[in-house]
């Protein structure tokens, strides 16, 4: 036999399971899910209620409902004016924003892995088989509109300028300068979402990612290098900020609603 | 009898190392058919393990250096016994070799004034070694690589085939060259994936298959360095030189057990790393010879200096030549003051802040924490020598890489003369360059100069099919494992860093007894991806190149270089000038003695008669007197 | 010291085959693929395996190990406890030949398709002059070992064999980004990277990063930021616009 000329023939090792892990590989996508899938219900039930989203006299107002310009919104909290009628019951008061707030994250080069994987399963882990018979990726319509993000971020640029405002603002009271536990979060929360912001891929990109000669442009290149260790951190400033923002908002809410006194510093 | 894959081509170039690819490239630039056959996949040879750099003289750091002083620097690395010619083309060409390979998209380490940056290294006067951090070796495949596939687009375009003048054989053995007469006719061989055979015909053979380090036990080198080079050139009737002497390095791996011989590059001892044994000490110091003596720091305070500032101190003794230094580790060792795994420590965790190491040493600070599970920067490593490179191999012509036998070239670690008795470090990359081109070029100038093809006759052939499939017929036979293991603890016991006449004698026999044993393995198992039975063919090439390495160690009876005999420590003047010439002769390897022939007269004043002293003999210094007396 | 473990291999040629089990001794300090040419030497003389360098710097011993793509060389054995059965298979995404060596065919049909790095025209060989930090990015790139473990765990190909035509995977998707990134390379990659190449086809599930043995980040810095320069030629009605309007150079001379 061993002079015979053999044959080989191609295919794939024939290998029944979708996957040979041992490990517990669906602990991840599982956990993203839950919080993702938590964080929204959440989301959905505080905006649809248009309620405790303003505290009058410590000027806080949750980012979930900012800027708040039409004229169901709370007299105080629409300190960018009224620019839009009574909004019928369910409608969000910050429906004007929202929707880039949503696109950011959405074709947010982290979230996309997230829910990817953990949504769609696409693939639930590495090395696992999806279940999928088909796959086009990001290649065609709806997909393809995530080459959209830089737009997005631009857009988030503008409502982080927003929620510095309200943040600012709400130091602001009737007897001048004021300081309670809402201030800090309502700053903390800002911050975080700046960093969030800044650390987007599409960010480190435009600072100076799609140059080629660093060496010509030193403070472009300073700034990528920056935003670049911010980058590095991009998935663990998508996960904190959606909890300051719960956060922030929660606080308001408990508030609002009176049911839990704000810690006063000052004023 | 079965049907053998036939192929034509002016050009086989056998290795896809840095040589190899090198020659191939030039081959076909010159207008003529390459096939590049090599045995793992395209890309993954030997040479991506080199990591220091690839030494040429270029002066971007430091402009005093040219080639001249290169040329000094691998002379007196190779303790004079280089092919001095060689040394001159290689100091010489290597600049221009580095900055094309800069062409064809490699990226190096830069200068503050953007060229290309240049390191540090054993036995090198200046800083020289271009470099990409530690992995000089894989940026130079993988542009070599790279370039090969860019010929092939070209090729594409023009002639709507990429394979049209250069194909690569991968995962493709070749088992023995095929003669017309005296001249080389073609190659035979067999695919590793299906186990078929492969002829191909073709006028010129350029051999590039790099060293034989699996003949020992503690090596640096991988699987495919058997030595199949050395061995196809003696079997076609070719001379191999200088095959006593091979290079330990000093610094390979020695624990765990399973990464033992594995290369800790000398660019850690380049970069401020100290030797120390278990009593703390750094004993290097003590081992500075005689020769070396004004060029090296004798306190530790000097050595430190350095670091920083070369010009006015001299060099720390951990960065003397290899063969010295592996020496010492040796004699640490064996007088009881080395590691607990039989090494010494080898440090830069108490020299430089850990992010300063991780970015200089990259790859080696993988490699420890991967394979180790040492992490550099907090721990000094345990080193010990390793077999790593031959000086020895194919005779060549210094132009064109042809050996005696028409038709034959070699480039690379598998031609000899170009190191001498001791290979500097960054001299392989940039040798792999320099002679991989010439050798390209020589074998296209050969293929030019023909009139006819040759034809290799079909009985050699069906001998040659035969011979391969012998340990497949035979029923329980020997284990190759077991022989090839045998043989690499013989090499690594007997013909090893530190050599005696009655140990070599005793490895003589060994050897004759494992060809006995080898003739007769059995390989279970089919045709296809079979490693076993490619491990009963690759045997013979081992042990024919052993018995070579043997058998000239047994008769140089003096030290030098990479050839250290416990009972003749001393450098001969006598024996400088000779060269051992292996041949074989139906299954036996036989030595003659060859005049080294001198040095050219505007080579040789370039350096100082206090030198030579220590090399010439008598009649060499009178002669190098009368010269410098007609000069002046 | 030394003790018995428990080995399932997968055996066969072709697509068929079978997991093997075999108990192997195993010593300290050693790695998956000192285990499997112990088997070799003393139980199965014909297995086959590719390796080469045993050190992580060769990517020749790509394999599968307890479902995980991983080198062999650099997978420890003590990584795993003494009584797990360490299962070892080919990679999936690539037909086997035998045993654990599968035909890699794919990943050299790929490289011959990226166009070759471009100089500009007149720059002589000696006369390049880059600065370290613009040479940084692509540097990155080329410590690549080609192991192809990417390749082979990046679902687009490895559970969907037909987008094989249309994709070409993390690492020449990477190299496509190498070289655009440098700073002599003047041809122009973004369409071909989106079309040929389908880069449009990643959705940055980072596998590939994952298993990445030089630990590139192969997602973030080079995959993201192609997707970004393929954006700016082709999304971006405002540099489009700019363009047309400043008649501005390709990126490459900035």
């Amino acid at each position: 036999m061993a002079a015979t000329t053999s044959e080989v023939r191609k295919q794939r090792a024939q290998i029944g399971v979708r996957t040979l892990r041992g490990d517990r590989w669906w602990l991840a996508p599982l956990g993203t899910f839950a919080g993702l899938t938590a964080w929204l219900l959440y989301a959905l039930i505080r905006t649809a209620t248009q309620s405790n989203y303003w505290v009058d006299g410590y000027n806080y107002l949750s980012p979930f409902s900012s800027p708040c310009v039409s004229a169901s919104c709370a007299e105080g909290a629409r300190h960018f004016g009224t620019w839009l009628p009574e909004f019928p019951p369910l409608i969000p008061l910050g429906i004007l924003v929202l929707p880039f707030l949503l696109g950011f994250r959405l074709t947010c080069y982290y979230y996309r892995k997230a829910y990817y994987r953990s949504f769609w399963l696409s693939p639930p882990a590495c090395a696992v088989a999806e279940p999928h018979s088909k796959y086009t990726g990001e290649t065609r319509f709806p997909l393809i509109a995530q080459n959209l993000h830089r737009y997005f971020f631009y857009a988030a640029l503008v409502v982080s300028l927003i929620n510095t405002y309200d943040a600012v603002y709400a130091f602001f009271g009737k007897n001048g300068f004021q300081m309670g536990l809402g201030n800090l979060i309502l700053l903390g929360n800002v911050i975080m979402l700046w960093a969030y912001t800044l650390s987007c891929h599409s960010c480190r990109h435009i600072t100076a990612g799609r140059l080629n000669h660093f060496s010509r442009h030193p403070l472009r290149y300073r700034m990528w290098t920056w935003i670049s260790k911010l980058n590095a951190k991009h998935m663990q400033l998508a996960w904190i900020t959606l909890g300051t923002l719960a956060l922030t908002d929660a606080y308001i809410g408990l508030v609002a609603a009176d049911v839990l006194p704000d810690l006063r510093f000052f004023n | 009898m079965t049907e053998i894959e036939r192929h034509s081509y002016d050009v086989v170039v056998i290795g896809a190392g840095g040589a190899g690819l090198r020659a191939a490239i030039e081959a076909r630039q010159q207008g003529k058919r390459t096939a590049v056959v090599c045995k793992s996949l395209f890309g993954k040879a030997h040479t991506v393990m080199a990591e220091g750099g690839a030494a040429a003289a270029m002066g971007n750091v430091n402009p005093s250096d040219n080639w001249q002083v290169h040329f000094r620097d691998t002379m007196r690395g190779g303790k004079f016994l280089n092919n001095w010619r060689m040394a001159e083309l290689h100091a010489q060409e290597a600049p221009d070799r580095v900055w094309e390979l800069e062409a064809w998209g490699a990226l190096f380490d830069r200068t503050k004034d953007g060229k290309i940056s240049q390191r540090n290294f054993g036995g090198h006067e200046y800083p020289r070694l271009a470099h990409v951090g530690d992995r000089t070796g894989l940026e130079l495949i993988r542009t070599l690589q790279q370039r090969v596939v860019a010929l092939q687009q070209e090729d594409d375009k023009l002639h709507g085939d990429p394979e049209a003048y250069i194909k690569v054989f991968q995962e493709c053995t070749v088992t023995r060259l095929l003669k017309d007469g005296d001249a080389i006719a073609g190659a035979f061989g067999y695919w590793r994936e299906t186990g078929n055979f492969i002829c191909f015909e073709a006028p010129a053979v350029v051999l590039a298959t790099g060293g034989i380090g699996k003949s020992y036990v503690v090596t640096s080198n991988s699987w495919e360095y058997t030595g199949d080079g050395h061995a196809l050139a003696l079997m076609a009737g070719a001379g191999l030189i200088n095959m006593e002497f091979i290079q330990f390095h000093p610094t390979g791996m020695v624990w765990p057990p399973s990464v033992r011989g594995i290369l800790v590059t000398e660019s850690v001892r380049g970069d401020g790393g100290v030797l120390r044994n278990s009593e703390g000490k750094r004993f290097m110091f003590e081992y500075v010879p005689d020769v070396f003596k004004d060029k090296y720091a004798t306190t530790e305070e000097e050595a430190d200096r350095w670091y920083t500032d070369q010009a006015n101190n001299r060099r720390p003794p951990e960065l003397l030549p290899r063969d010295e230094v592996a020496r010492a580790i040796n004699s640490e060792v064996k007088a009881g003051r080395g590691t607990p795994h039989g090494g010494v420590y080898l440090d830069v965790s108490t020299r430089m802040p850990a992010e300063e190491i991780v970015r200089r040493l990259p790859s080696m600070h993988h490699q420890f924490k991967e394979l180790a599970d040492v992490d550099i920067t907090r721990e000094p490593m345990e080193v010990g020598p390793t077999c790593h490179y031959i000086m020895g191999g194919v005779e060549v012509d210094a132009d064109t890489g042809a050996a005696s036998v028409p038709g034959l070239f070699a480039a690379g670690e598998v031609s000899g003369g170009m190191h001498g008795s001791n290979r500097l470090g960054g001299n392989s990359l940039s040798d792999l360059l320099v002679f991989g081109r010439r050798a390209g070029a020589g074998a296209a100038a050969y293929v030019d100069g023909l009139t006819a093809r040759p034809k290799a006759p079909e009985e050699a052939v069906r001998q040659a099919e035969a011979e391969a499939l012998a340990p497949l017929e035979r029923e329980g036979g020997e284990n190759p494992y077991t022989v090839h293991h045998e043989l690499q603890q013989t090499m690594n016991d007997l013909v090893g860093i530190i050599r005696k006449a009655d140990e070599i004698s005793e490895a003589l026999g060994a050897i004759e007894k494992l060809k006995e044993r080898a003739g007769v393995t059995g390989a279970a198992g089919g045709r296809i991806y079979n490693p076993g039975w490619h491990l009963a063919i690759d045997l013979r090439n081992m042990l024919l190149v052993s018995e070579c390495v043997a058998k000239a160690a047994l008769l140089r009876e003096e030290s030098r270089g990479g050839h250290t005999r416990d009972d003749f420590p001393g450098m001969s003047p006598e024996w400088r000038r000779k060269l051992l010439v292996c041949r074989l002769d139906g299954s036996t390897v036989n030595i003659e003695e060859k005049v080294q022939p001198s040095m050219r007269d505007d080579l040789i004043t370039l350096f100082e008669r206090d030198e030579l002293k220590k090399y010439l003999t008598e009649a060499e210094l009178s002669e190098y007197d009368a010269l410098v007396e007609k000069e002046a | 010291m030394g003790y018995k473990a428990k080995f399932r291999v997968w055996r066969g040629e072709g697509g068929d085959g079978r997991l093997e089990d075999f108990t192997v001794e195993v010593n300290e300090g050693e790695v998956v693929l000192d285990v499997l040419h112990r088997l070799q030497a003393t139980q199965t003389p014909d297995l086959a395996v590719r390796w080469n360098c045993k050190a992580g710097k060769c990517g020749s011993c790509s394999m599968e190990i307890n479902g995980k793509p991983r080198l062999g060389c650099m997978t420890r054995m003590s990584t795993f406890t003494e009584d797990e059965t360490v299962t070892v298979t080919p990679l999936r995404t690539f037909p086997v030949i035998k045993d654990l060596v599968t035909d890699v065919s794919f990943n050299y049909q790929k490289a011959r398709e990226v166009p070759s790095f471009t100089p500009p025209a007149g720059v002589k060989p000696g006369e390049y002059r880059m600065k370290q930090v613009d040479v940084e990015r692509s540097q990155e790139f080329r410590k690549c070992i080609e192991c192809f473990l990417c390749n082979n765990v990046c679902h687009v190909i490895r559970d969907h064999e037909e987008n094989k035509p249309n994709f070409s995977g993390p690492r020449f998707l990477m190299r496509i980004a190498e070289l655009d990134m440098h700073p002599y390379d003047v041809a122009d990659r973004k369409q071909a990277a989106q079309d040929q190449h389908g880069l449009g086809y990643c959705n940055i599930t980072k596998c590939c990063t994952e298993v990445c043995p030089e630990h590139i980040k192969i997602t973030d810095n080079a995959l993201i930021p192609l997707k970004e320069r393929v954006v700016d030629r082709r999304y971006d009605p405002l540099v489009w616009l700019g363009d047309k309007i400043f008649r501005r150079r390709s990126e490459k001379t900035s």
